[in-house]
This record gives C-alpha cells, sequence and structure tokens, in this order.
C-alpha cells in the first residue's frame, strides 16, 4: 500500500522531468550536435578547428574573470563582515541596499557608467573644475573590469553575508579568549568558517564574467573582445550558428571544469547559500 | 576602527549608486545629454509616457514574467513534492543534476542553446518566424524552474513527514492530506521562489535576447537595442521610476515583515 502510494507521489515530479528532458537536456545536445555539423548539415571539425583562432579570446575572458572575481571578493569580504556586526534591524536596511541596484536593468547602469567614465564625462568634467587634467578612463581593460566588478559585486557580498551573519558567536570569542589578535581572528577563524559562502561568490561572479557580451561592447569599446562577444555575433550579426554552438560548448566545458575544482572546497550538493 | 568601517561601507555604496544617482539625475535634464547637465525638467518623463513602443515593451515584460513565474511555481512545486519522494539514488541525483545546470551554465550558453532548439523546431515545421511569445515564455519558465524546486525543497525536509500521514489516518484522502497539510507548511517556500522568479524573469535580458524575435520584444531587449545608438534620457527617467517603484515596495515588504516579527515575539 505504501510502495503505491509513493510512486504514486513520486509520479508528480514527471511534467518536470519531462518538461527539462525537453528544455533542458535537448537544448544541450543541439550544441553538441550544431558544433560537429555545417551549415547543411553534414558532419565536420571545421568549426572546432577554426576555434584555435580564438584562444587569445579565450584567455582573455579567463583572465578578465579572474581579476574581476579577486577584486570582488577583496571588496566585499571587509563589507559582508561589517554588515554581519550591525544589529538585525541595520543589518536588514544594509542587505536591501545591497540587493535594489541588481533589480534595475543591467544594461542602463553600464550605460550610465560610461557617461561617467567617457573623456568628457562627468568624472572628468569634475576634476577638470578642480584643475587636474582629464584622465582616459573609457575603452580601456580598466573600465571593462570595473563593469564587471560593478555589476556582479551583490553576487559575492550576499553569500559571504549570510554565511558571516549565521557564524557561531561563542567560536569568534573562543579564538579571542585564546589570545588571537583581531587579524588571527579573521585569517584562523572567520575565513575559515566562512568558506562556503566565499566559493559560492566566487562561482556566482566569476561565471557571469566570463561569459559577459554587453559591458564589453560599452565600456570597452570594442577593443576588449571577449568570448561572449564573440558568440553573440555568431548569432547575431553574421548568422553561423555552427561556430557559435562549438564556442559555446567550449566556454560551458571550461566553466563546468571550473566549478567541479570549486565544488571540490565546498561539498554542499542541494543547498544555495543566499 | 568604527570610523573605519563606516567609512569603507559607505564608500563601497557610493560605487554602487553612483551611476543609478547619474541615471535620476540626468532624467531631469533639460537636453538630450547624458553627461553634461543643463537644467531642471520633466520633459523626457513626458517623452517616456508617449512612447508607445517602450510601453508595450514594459507591458510584455510585466506579463510574460506573471505567466512565466506562475507556470514555474506550479511546475517546480509539483517537482519539489515528488523529488522529495525519491530515495538517494542515481535517479534522485541526476533530476538534481539536470536541475542545477539552468543555474550553473552561463546564461548566454543557456540562450542560445534555447534558441538553436526553437530554430531547429521551427525548421521542421517549415516556419521561419518561431521566436516570440511562446518561445520567451518556455525559456522563462525553464530557468525559473531550479528557483523554486531550490526553495521548496528545503520546506518539504523541514516538515514532519508523519502529519501527513496523521492526516491520511484521520480520513484524508491522500491529496486532501497534502493540501491541508503539506500546502500550508511549505508555502513560504513557494512564495520566496516565486518572487524570486517574477523578479528573474523581469529583469532578464540575455536569455530573452536569444529567444525573442521582433515580434514581441520585452523592456530589457528594447533598451539593449537603444543603447546600441545614443541613449536618450527618457529611458533614464524610465528606470528612475522602477527604481522609485522597488525602492517602495521593499521598504513595504519590510515594514510588513519586522510587523509580523513583532506579533511572533508576542505570542
Amino acid at each position: 500500500m505504501s510502495g503505491r502510494s509513493s510512486l504514486k507521489s513520486k509520479l508528480i515530479a514527471s511534467p518536470y522531468i519531462v518538461w527539462s528532458a525537453l528544455f533542458i537536456v535537448a537544448p544541450l545536445i543541439f550544441v553538441v550536435y550544431y558544433s560537429f555539423t555545417d551549415a547543411a548539415g553534414n558532419f565536420t571539425f571545421e568549426n572546432i578547428e577554426a576555434l584555435s583562432k580564438y584562444a587569445p579570446t579565450f584567455l582573455r575572458s579567463i583572465w578578465f574573470g579572474i581579476e574581476a572575481t579577486i577584486i570582488c571578493l577583496l571588496i566585499a569580504f571587509p563589507l559582508a563582515y561589517i554588515i554581519s556586526q550591525k544589529t538585525e534591524k541595520v543589518q536588514r536596511t544594509l542587505v536591501m541596499l545591497v540587493m535594489l541596484p541588481m533589480w534595475m536593468s543591467f544594461l542602463i547602469r553600464t550605460y550610465s557608467w560610461m557617461a561617467l567614465l567617457q573623456d568628457t564625462g562627468i568624472i572628468n568634467s569634475f576634476l577638470g573644475k578642480l584643475g587636474i587634467d582629464p584622465i582616459h578612463m573609457i575603452n580601456t581593460e580598466g573600465a571593462v573590469i570595473l563593469g564587471m566588478v560593478y555589476n556582479f559585486l551583490p553576487y559575492m557580498i550576499m553569500p559571504i553575508y549570510s554565511v558571516m551573519a549565521k557564524l557561531d558567536h561563542s567560536m569568534v570569542e573562543a579564538c579571542q579568549d585564546l589570545g588571537g589578535s583581531r587579524l588571527t581572528v579573521i585569517r584562523r577563524c572567520i575565513i575559515p568558517m566562512s568558506m562556503p559562502g566565499i566559493v559560492s561568490g566566487i562561482t556566482m561572479v566569476f561565471v557571469p564574467s566570463v561569459s559577459t557580451f554587453y559591458i564589453s561592447q560599452k565600456l570597452g569599446g570594442g577593443s576588449f573582445d571577449l568570448i561572449g562577444d564573440v558568440i553573440e555575433r555568431q548569432f547575431q550579426q553574421s548568422y553561423n550558428y555552427n561556430l557559435g554552438a562549438s564556442l559555446s560548448l567550449v566556454l560551458m566545458v571550461l566553466i563546468l571544469i571550473c566549478m567541479a575544482v570549486m565544488n571540490r572546497f565546498s561539498g554542499d550538493e542541494e543547498g544555495m547559500v543566499i | 576602527m568604527k570610523i573605519a568601517s563606516k567609512a569603507y561601507a559607505a564608500l563601497v555604496f557610493a560605487f554602487l549608486y553612483a551611476p543609478i544617482a547619474v541615471m535620476i539625475i540626468f532624467s531631469f535634464n533639460s537636453t538630450s545629454s547624458t553627461s553634461v547637465f543643463s537644467g531642471f525638467s520633466l520633459e523626457w518623463y513626458k517623452v517616456l509616457f508617449e512612447d508607445e513602443a517602450t510601453l508595450r515593451a514594459l507591458y510584455n515584460t510585466v506579463i510574460l514574467a506573471v505567466c512565466s513565474s506562475l507556470i514555474a511555481t506550479v511546475l517546480g512545486t509539483a517537482a519539489a513534492v515528488g523529488i522529495d519522494k525519491f530515495k538517494k539514488g542515481v535517479a534522485r541525483s541526476s533530476v538534481m543534476a539536470v536541475t542545477n545546470i539552468p543555474m550553473m551554465n552561463p546564461e548566454i550558453v543557456t540562450g542560445i542553446s534555447m534558441m538553436l532548439l526553437f530554430v531547429f523546431a521551427g525548421r521542421l515545421v517549415n516556419e521561419d518566424a518561431v521566436l516570440g511569445f511562446g518561445t520567451l515564455l518556455i525559456a522563462h519558465v525553464t530557468f525559473n524552474l531550479p528557483y523554486i524546486i531550490l526553495t521548496v525543497l528545503p520546506k518539504l525536509r523541514q516538515t514532519d513527514r508523519n502529519l501527513a500521514e496523521a492526516a491520511q489516518d484521520l480520513g484524508c484522502r491522500p491529496a486532501t492530506a497534502f493540501f491541508k497539510v503539506v500546502l500550508p507548511s511549505i508555502m513560504p517556500g513557494i512564495i520566496t521562489g516565486m518572487i524570486m522568479a517574477f523578479t528573474l524573469s523581469l529583469d532578464d535580458f540575455i536569455i530573452s535576447y536569444f529567444t525573442s524575435g521582433p515580434g514581441f520584444q520585452t523592456l530589457p531587449v528594447a533598451i539593449f537595442s537603444m543603447t546600441k545608438k545614443r541613449v536618450k534620457p527618457d529611458m533614464y527617467a524610465l528606470s528612475a521610476l522602477i527604481f522609485v517603484s522597488i525602492l517602495v515596495l521593499l521598504i513595504l515588504y519590510n515594514i510588513a515583515q519586522v510587523k509580523s516579527e513583532e506579533k511572533s515575539k508576542k505570542k
């Protein structure tokens, strides 16, 4: 009896299983299929061979992604710690302030940075009033990284904060009682305990940074092509779906490898740290 | 030290809000420049409310977010209830692995993979313009589903399994037991997931960009094609209005939360 009713209640997941087979698994199979065929549908290695041309773009994307992730981590960790030390009411307000920008169109916010960074933009005209020569900021590597850090910083702050807010304070006190200096307490006690949040933050910043295509176009002025830009062009301008698919396939595999490495550190399979 | 940490926090928040401040200030600009402020005017708000294409896109975005979050909530909650009954093993871990794919995969890959599926399916039925509301809806439901499942599953784990059995022993049919006992206890998870799905859907650009056609544009996609040229302050005006409405909603939500917490403390 109980066996039959539990089979019945498992069946309730079947619409979802069908849905995910059709719209999660099948599309990925199409990415593989398009990667290994030409426009007429014949099997070919051409797209994969063409990839070597894009090796520098891949390397640049990964490098920018790493830079943006490290900067985000350096900014977010102290801030998350500061927020977690406040009273509950203040914490709630500050968390709200961190999340609020994420609900605004990231396109408009990135465009708004253009207005700030331009040679005749807001920052430079402000500097001009102070008698400082304008600084060239837009269309540089720094501007692209800034755009990534700006857009994805909340994804780093939130998971680290939510782990820190639940930290066992008696552990921290024990660490202090044992004579740990402020730095030792942070290094030996708080950092290890917030590791799950840090790991989750790193993946949440790294993945969108590596694969972004808008930020680099707007703030890099087209001179810092990232892999996302190349993929976007294959689908929306040159209509070479097969090359685009093979580029996406490599991007996906690269990121899955990174994620697998990162997951070794956290080991939580079903939980979400938000 | 206290002052240092306050200054640090202020600095980070200034960074987060600088472009938003620029946006709000320049939405009141009297000329079409987005970097030189020449005087206060409400001109761009007027332009915005007369721009039918933008209002249409805003309307499309809201309709899509409502439909996709509702469908995803029903499908996802059912899925979570079923998955919760799965024993630990290959079946469960492969379903969970597939569920995680849309969250782990870069959005651009999710977007193009679905586009390839739709284009291929379109070729099979000899239809060139497959991309539209239907494909967008499928795409949004798909990326919303994991968020629903992953917020409902933990709630199910916290629910006492004996409760549903007790209800059945007392003569409830399994379905009634579910709606009367299990559903109320997982409701907070369902609602959190649905709100998350709704906001994700409102805000999504990358996946929508690849799965929408010229016939049905959402606001982020419309904004994208506008930012290819020079953006006029009417887009800033729109963003300022969105900012203010989200701010008000969040404040109201916080007040409600504080009040309900005070109530439960009194009990």
